[in-house]
């Protein structure tokens, strides 16, 4: 019926095999040259960093979700459409300034710390998710819009009936990439303050000790993975039946 | 029971105001559907969208039930009016039952009652409950959806209905089937619906009455039979097509163009048909078996030339036509068999009368004798 811009394949057969026997390898080259047991070295500080981590990423992400789908939600309708447009093209313009300068606009507006980081994540997730929940609420075909209306539904009837979850699985999509792209983004946090795994990454780097830098980067990499999935998963599921590809 | 007075409508668009509907007046009866034909921005979809406000009027009055519908708050009007369009528009994320409780779920209706109702509803338009009721519309086909289309306008059990070419996208052989379902229902629900469509066929089958729409305004208000034998102009003329007095044959049942010729058994005399025959002025008589089915034919010819009882000297029947059936069935058995007259015949293959070819002609023609000066002829037609 509707052609989404996100489709969702599984990687070819071929992939499938490919990857974990390049992990394996990786792994063979890593305990060959004593790297894991360098990395291991860290472990305490991987699981409380992790959880620091996390901690930034969940606070910031709920934030983004909280404020990013209502404004999205908002500028979808019809009385504000004529500044939506300028107003998405200003965040498209936001979203075009590197985290870590927003990290250092932050920084100097907020100081150093855990709320100056999560301002900073926060505003690099709202876009996505402020951008998706738009124009996925846009995508609902005009027809139900009429139908609805046609049938006696009020505008916040409609909103709540047809639209949101026709939209849905569009919005979760904008989550899903904004989330897992917060995990990677989150490291920097670590350069005004914020904790994180950035702190064993960006030591490593200055120490040149890449076991240390890898105890940063390899949990960071797992966690982003981790979240896309968790995320993936609720998309799945939450998502009503009929307005779902995945299922 | 809908009645539009003077409505108007004028656009305001960057280009100067257009108008789209200009002093529409009509009356739809209690129980009818009313369709409103025209070509493709004549105006029929904006002046049923007026009725139900999705579209605001620029000036007149609608009324519905004698109410004028300016003092109803327009949620209200709306759940009150069952609305059908083109693109069916089942809601994707709902179940088939929830998509046909939309309107009772809008009203508040106790759940358990609007499911009974909804299940009620899908088996009155042929979709089986213990189906359908828990699909979604992406798993189902067009004609399918379209039939939950209407049993959701159906289901507060609206006095009025609205139907946006309804039927317009789904395949021709659906099409038929879920109209000729349509009407049966009608029959029962008298529910007074407009209807929009743009094809003449649909229209007279549908129609009660026809209302034909050319850039805004209402041209001709009148039944499916004065539309296409009465005209008013050369551009319904054009519209409604050349062929339009071949489209009346499907107006018009098989039982009012039928003689009643009287039937012969096996037993009669050659002669004595010959008498019946030459009475009525008829080419041949009907042969009937003791139940009254028919059993042959003996031509004005035969019963005059030879001698005997007409078991003897009967041929069979190519074909029969059932009373009920229209008079375009009629006629294509007529052509297929290549024959002047067919055997009429009820539910039970009992024999009633035959149709002629020049009945139906005289039939067909009747209604042009009193007014050959309305009608316009073929170049006239020409000139617009």
């Amino acid at each position: 019926m509707r052609a989404s811009a996100l489709t969702f394949r599984r990687p070819p057969a071929a992939m499938r095999f490919l990857i974990p026997l390049g992990a394996f390898g990786l792994g063979a080259i890593a305990s060959a040259n004593g790297l894991i047991t360098d990395i291991l070295d860290y472990w305490e500080d991987i699981v409380f960093l992790s959880g620091q981590h996390m901690e930034l990423v969940l606070t910031a992400g709920g934030l983004a979700i909280a404020t990013g789908v209502p404004l999205g939600v908002l500028l979808s309708r019809p009385h504000l459409r004529r500044v939506a447009e300028t107003i998405m093209q200003t965040l498209n313009i936001g979203t075009t300034i590197p985290t870590l300068a927003v990290l250092a606009l932050s920084m100097t507006l907020l100081g150093l710390g855990f709320v100056p980081a999560v301002f900073g994540l926060w505003l690099a997730t709202l876009l996505p998710i402020t951008r998706n929940a738009y124009t996925g609420l846009l995508e609902v075909p005009a027809h139900l819009k009429e139908a609805a209306t046609g049938m006696g539904m009020t505008p916040l009837q409609m909103l709540w009936r047809v639209e949101l979850p026709n939209a849905l699985f569009v919005i979760f999509a904008g989550i899903r990439t904004a989330l897992a792209v917060c995990v990677g983004t989150a490291p920097l946090a670590f350069l005004i303050g914020g904790g994180g795994l950035g702190e064993l990454i960006f030591t490593g780097i200055d120490l040149s000790d890449p076991g240390m830098m890898l105890a940063g980067a390899i949990p960071t990499a797992l966690l982003a993975f981790l979240t896309d999935f968790a995320i993936g998963r609720c998309q799945m599921w939450l998502v009503p039946r009929g307005v779902n590809p995945l299922r | 029971m809908i009645k539009l007075d003077n409505l108007t409508k004028i656009f305001n668009t960057p280009s100067g105001p257009i108008v789209a509907a200009e002093n529409v007046s009509m009356d739809v009866p209690e129980g009818e559907i009313c369709i409103l034909l025209g070509p493709s921005g004549c105006g029929k979809t904006t002046a049923l969208k007026m009725v139900n406000r999705l579209i605001p009027k620029t000036s007149g009055k609608i009324f519905i039930g004698g109410k004028d519908t300016d003092g109803i708050d327009v949620t209200e009007l709306r759940r009150n009016i069952g609305y059908v369009i083109q693109q069916i528009g089942l809601f994707p994320n709902m179940t088939v039952v929830d998509n046909v409780c939309v309107v009772p779920d809008l009203l508040g209706w106790d759940r358990r009652k609007s499911r009974t109702r909804a299940k009620e509803l899908l088996e009155l338009v042929n979709l089986d409950p213990a189906i359908f009721v828990d699909r979604f519309p992406k798993e189902l086909s067009g004609g399918q959806q379209q039939r939950v289309g209407v049993a959701r306008a159906l289901a507060a059990d609206p006095p009025v209905m609205l139907m946006d070419e309804p039927f317009g996208a789904i395949d021709p052989i659906n099409r038929e089937v879920i109209q000729d379902e349509f009407l049966k229902m009608q029959k029962t629900l008298r529910k007074t619906i407009m209807f929009v469509s743009h094809d003449i066929d649909e229209a007279v089958k549908m129609g009660d009455k026809i209302a034909i729409f050319r850039a805004g305004r209402l041209v001709q208000y009148d039944s499916p039979d004065n539309v296409l034998a009465h005209p008013k102009d050369s551009f319904v003329a054009d519209f409604v097509g050349s062929d339009r007095t071949l489209k009346r044959l499907r107006l018009i049942s098989v039982a009012e163009a039928m003689l009643k010729v009287p039937a012969v058994t096996a037993e009669t005399a050659l002669e004595e048909v010959t008498a019946i025959l030459r009475d009525g002025g008829h080419e041949a008589a009907i042969v009937v078996d003791a139940d009254g089915r028919t059993d042959g034919f003996v031509s004005s010819e035969i019963a005059e030339s030879r001698r005997g009882l007409v078991g003897d000297h009967r041929s069979r029947l190519p074909a029969t036509v059932d009373v009920d059936a229209d008079l375009r069935t009629a006629v294509s058995l007529m052509f297929t068999h290549d024959i002047g007259w067919l055997a009429c015949t009820d539910g039970e293959g009992r024999y009633k009368g035959i149709v002629t070819q020049p009945g139906i002609t005289h039939l067909l023609g009747r209604t042009y004798g009193a007014s050959s000066r309305r009608a316009p002829t073929a170049p006239a037609m020409a000139t617009d």
